[in-house]
C-alpha cells in the first residue's frame, strides 16, 4: 500500500520525509523481487520430487468410455515409471528417473469432453495453475489441435500419443511431438502391402476400386489414394463416394461388381460397413481382397453383428493383442493392465501408455524439468523397437515432431479374431488369399 | 454394360422400391385421413425393427414369424400416440402439429438410445437367409421375402379400405370429415384407427427389413426422407399412388445410382421431388 501511494503521488520537489519514504519503498520492491526470484529458483528443486504432467482426455461425454481406458493406461505407465509396479525388463521408462534423483511423476488430468474449446481451456489451466512441465493427450485430433496450440504459446512440450490426423505435424510447431503414425501413413501402407502381396503370390493386384463414404474422412482418404495409386502405378477401376446414411447399397456394389477390380479399398462407418457386407453377399460378389480402412470394420460391434460373414476382411490397425505372441513385453504389460484395470489393451490405450513412457524417457534424459531441456531431450529420443509394446520400428522424431519409425499393421479376421498378417516380419498368421467366395465358405 | 447387369439392377430397385412403398403407405394413410404429417413415422419403423430384434433375442422368435405380433404391437403404439398426443392438437395450427410429431420423433429416438444403447444390432440367423439365383440374376432371399411381404400388406390394406365396411368408413372420413360424421361415423374412432394402421404398416416394414438391415435408434432417419418423396410423388393420401411411387423411386434410385454414380443417388431422388412439386404438385394419384 505504502509503495502504491508513493508512485501515485504527483511529482514535485521531494521533501526529506518523502525521500525516505521512497527509499523505503524501493527497498521493499527490491526485497519482493529478490524473494520472488528465490521462489522461482526454488520451484525446480521442489518439482524434482514430484514432476507434474498434464494429461487431457475425454473423461465425460460421448467418448467417456474410451477416455477412461486411456486414463487407466496412462496411470499404469506412471506407476511403472514411479516403480510402484516392477517393470518388465527392457521396457522403455522402466528404469524410472535416475537422472532426476528418483523423482516421481504425477499425472494431473484434464477433461475436454470431446470439445476443442474445452480442451484449450484445460491446457491453459494445467499450464498456468497446475504448473505442469509437459502435456499429453488428447485422443481426438481436433482437440489435440487446439490444446497443443496453447502449449505452443506457453512454450511447454506437448506429446501426443494417439491422434492420427496428418495435419497435426504439418503445422511446424516447435513444442509438438507425436509418437503414433498418422492417417497418410496408414493409407500408404495399403499400397506397400499390395506390392508385398504381389511378390508373395505372383498375382496381379493392380486394379483397385475405391469405395469410401462421402464425409471429410472419406474424401480426404480418396484424394490420397488416387495420388498414391498414380505414383505407384495402380489402376483405379472404380471410384465411389457414397452417402453414409443410406437405405440400400445395391447401386454401389453393382458398379463395383461391373468394374471387376482385384481389390476393394473401403472406408465405412459401422452401419454402412454392415450394409455393404450384406449387399456383397446378396449379390454374390467377392473380390480377391477387401481392404478396409479401420473405423466401422474394426468396431467391436462389427464382428458381433456380422458373425461368420465378417470373416476374411482385411483392415488396418495400430495394434493387436495377438502381437503378444511375438513380443513378450506386450504380454507382460498387458497382464499388468489386466491385473490393475481388468481390461486388455487396445490400439488406443496401448498408444496412450507408450506416450507417457516416451515422455518419461525424455524427462530422465533431460535431467531437468525446464521446458527447453525436455524439448531437447524429446528431439534426441531414440528408442528401439525392443523397448516398446507397439509394432513400431522404434521412436525417433523428425523436424516436425513426427515419430518417423512408427508403422501400422494390417489385420485380417480369421476365426472370429483380428490377427496380424502384415508387415510379414511381425505377422502371427499368413494372409488368407484370395478371399473365399460366399458360396465356398 | 450387359443386359444381365441391367436386369439385376432393375430387380434390386424393384425389391427396395416395394419396401419404400410399404413405409410410405402408412404415412400417406395418416395424412389422407386427418391432414397431419407424421414426422415420427420413421421411428415407428425403428420400433418395429426393435420389436423383431427383441422377439428374436429374448424368445428366439424369427422376425417373419413375429410379424403379426409386431403389427399388433405397433398398432397399439399408433393408437396410444393418437390418444395421448395427436388428439390434443387436432385443431391446433399446422406449425404446432408439425412440432408435436417432430418432438415425438426426437423422444422416441432418445428413448431407444437410452434403453437399447446406440449400438448397431443385427438378427444373425433368420429363417430367410441366403440367395436365390435366377439365371444371371441374383438376389437375397430376405430382400425378396420383404418385398413380397410389402406387396401382401399393401394389397391387404387396399382390400380393407375398399371392400370392408370399416375401411370404407375410413375412406369416407378421409374424403369429407363433416359428411362422414353426419352419416354416423365416429371421427375420433376413425382417426385412432388410421394411426393404428399407419404405425402397424411401418412396424411391418421394420419387421420385414430386420432380417437384413442393421438395427439402431436412428435407422428411421435413413428411410423417412425417401418415404416423404414417395408420398409426394404418389399424391398425398393415396395408398395406390404411394405403392406405385415407391416402386418408381426405388427403380430410379438404384438405376440412377448405377448409371450416373452412387454419390448422386440421393440427389437424383430429391430432384424428382422438386420436379413433382413444380410440374404436378398433386402427385400421380392425389386429390386435386
Amino acid at each position: 500500500m505504502r509503495f502504491a501511494a508513493a508512485i501515485t503521488e504527483p511529482t514535485r520537489t521531494p521533501t526529506r520525509r518523502q525521500t525516505i519514504k521512497r527509499m523505503l519503498a524501493a527497498a521493499a520492491l527490491l526485497t519482493t523481487t529478490a524473494l520472488t526470484g528465490i521462489g522461482i529458483g526454488a520451484a525446480p528443486a521442489h518439482a524434482e520430487d514430484e514432476i507434474r504432467i498434464g494429461v487431457i482426455y475425454p473423461l465425460t461425454g460421448a467418448a467417456a468410455s474410451t477416455g477412461v481406458e486411456l486414463k487407466a493406461a496412462a496411470e499404469l505407465a506412471a506407476a511403472i515409471v514411479n516403480k510402484e509396479i516392477p517393470a518388465p525388463p527392457g521396457l522403455v521408462a522402466g528404469i524410472g528417473l535416475p537422472n532426476l534423483k528418483g523423482a516421481k511423476i504425477k499425472l494431473i488430468f484434464g477433461d475436454h469432453q470431446g470439445n476443442p474449446q474445452v480442451g484449450a481451456t484445460e491446457a491453459e489451466r494445467l499450464i498456468t495453475s497446475e504448473k505442469v512441465v509437459a502435456l499429453t493427450g488428447a485422443y481426438f485430433s481436433n482437440v489435440t489441435a487446439t490444446a497443443s496450440q496453447v502449449a505452443e504459446r506457453y512454450g511447454v512440450p506437448f506429446l501426443n500419443g494417439e491422434s492420427s490426423s496428418a495435419s497435426l505435424t504439418q503445422r511446424k510447431f516447435k513444442w509438438f511431438f507425436r509418437t503414433t503414425p498418422h492417417d497418410d501413413l496408414f493409407v500408404g501402407n495399403f499400397f506397400t502391402f499390395l506390392g508385398d502381396m504381389e511378390k508373395k503370390t505372383g498375382d496381379k493386384l493392380r486394379t483397385v476400386a475405391l469405395f469410401n463414404e462421402n464425409t471429410l474422412w472419406g474424401n480426404e482418404t480418396t484424394k490420397l489414394q488416387v495420388k498414391l495409386a498414380e505414383e505407384q502405378k495402380f489402376t483405379i477401376a472404380e471410384k465411389i463416394l457414397y452417402p453414409a446414411k443410406t437405405t440400400q447399397m445395391t447401386s454401389e456394389v453393382q458398379r463395383i461388381k461391373a468394374a471387376a477390380p482385384a481389390v476393394i479399398m473401403q472406408s465405412s462407418y459401422l452401419g454402412d460397413a454392415i450394409l455393404s457386407m450384406k449387399t456383397y453377399k446378396e449379390l454374390g460378389f467377392s473380390p480377391k481382397m477387401l481392404l478396409a480402412n479401420d473405423a466401422g470394420f474394426n468396431d467391436s460391434e462389427f464382428l458381433k453383428t456380422m458373425g461368420k460373414d465378417g470373416e476374411f476382411v482385411i483392415s488396418r490397425e495400430v495394434w493387436a493383442l495377438d502381437q503378444a505372441e511375438r513380443n513378450p513385453l506386450i504380454k507382460q504389460v498387458n497382464d499388468l493392465m489386466q491385473k490393475r484395470s481388468g481390461v486388455n489393451f487396445n490400439g488406443n490405450s496401448a498408444r496412450a501408455f507408450t506416450g507417457i513412457a516416451v515422455l518419461a524417457d525424455a524427462l530422465d534424459r533431460a535431467g531437468s524439468t525446464r521446458p527447453d531441456a525436455i524439448r531437447e531431450a524429446l528431439q534426441k529420443t531414440d528408442i528401439p523397437a525392443s523397448g516398446l509394446i507397439m509394432p513400431w520400428k522404434g521412436v525417433k522424431f523428425d523436424a516436425n515432431g513426427q515419430n518417423e519409425l512408427g508403422t501400422g499393421i494390417i489385420v485380417q479376421v480369421q476365426g472370429g479374431q483380428y490377427v496380424t498378417v502384415w508387415p510379414f516380419d511381425v505377422a502371427t498368421k499368413p494372409v488368407v488369399y484370395p478371399m473365399p467366395a460366399w458360396d465356398g465358405r | 454394360m450387359t443386359a444381365d447387369i441391367l436386369i439385376q439392377v432393375l430387380v434390386s430397385g424393384l425389391l427396395i422400391g416395394l419396401i419404400y412403398a410399404l413405409v410410405a403407405v402408412g404415412l400417406t394413410l395418416i395424412f389422407g385421413v386427418m391432414d397431419i404429417v407424421n414426422f415420427a413415422h420413421g421411428e415407428f419403423l425403428m420400433l418395429g425393427m426393435y420389436a423383431s430384434f427383441w422377439a428374436f433375442a429374448l424368445f428366439a422368435i424369427d422376425p417373419i414369424v413375429a410379424l403379426p405380433l409386431t403389427a399388433l404391437l405397433l398398432f397399439a403404439v399408433g393408437v396410444i400416440v393418437y390418444q395421448t398426443v395427436i388428439r390434443r392438437i387436432l385443431k391446433a395450427p399446422m406449425l404446432s402439429q408439425i412440432f408435436a410429431t417432430f418432438g415425438l420423433m426426437i423422444l422416441l429416438r432418445g428413448l431407444a438410445q437410452f434403453f437399447w444403447k446406440p449400438d448397431h444390432r443385427l438378427i444373425p440367423h433368420s429363417l430367410v437367409s441366403g440367395n436365390i439365383a435366377l439365371g444371371p440374376v441374383q438376389f437375397g432371399l430376405p430382400q425378396f421375402v420383404a418385398a413380397l411381404g410389402a406387396v401382401g400388406v399393401t394389397g391387404a390394406l387396399w382390400m380393407f379400405l375398399h371392400r370392408t365396411r370399416l375401411g370404407t368408413a375410413l375412406e369416407a372420413t378421409a374424403i369429407d370429415r363433416e359428411a362422414a360424421t353426419l352419416m354416423g361415423i365416429d371421427g375420433q374412432k376413425m382417426f385412432a384407427l388410421a394411426w393404428g394402421i399407419g404405425a402397424a404398416c411401418a412396424g411391418l416394414a421394420g419387421g420385414l427389413i430386420a432380417t437384413f438391415f442393421p438395427i439402431f435408434p436412428e435407422v428411421g432417419s435413413n428411410f423417412i426422407l425417401i418415404a416423404f418423396v414417395v408420398v409426394v410423388l404418389g399424391g398425398f393420401g393415396s395408398v395406390t399412388g404411394a405403392f406405385l411411387a415407391g416402386i418408381i423411386v426405388g427403380l430410379i434410385e438404384v438405376l440412377g445410382g448405377f448409371l450416373v454414380g452412387p454419390e448422386y443417388k440421393t440427389a437424383i431422388v430429391l430432384s424428382l421431388l422438386l420436379v413433382v412439386l413444380l410440374v404436378r404438385p398433386r402427385g400421380l394419384l392425389g386429390k386435386a
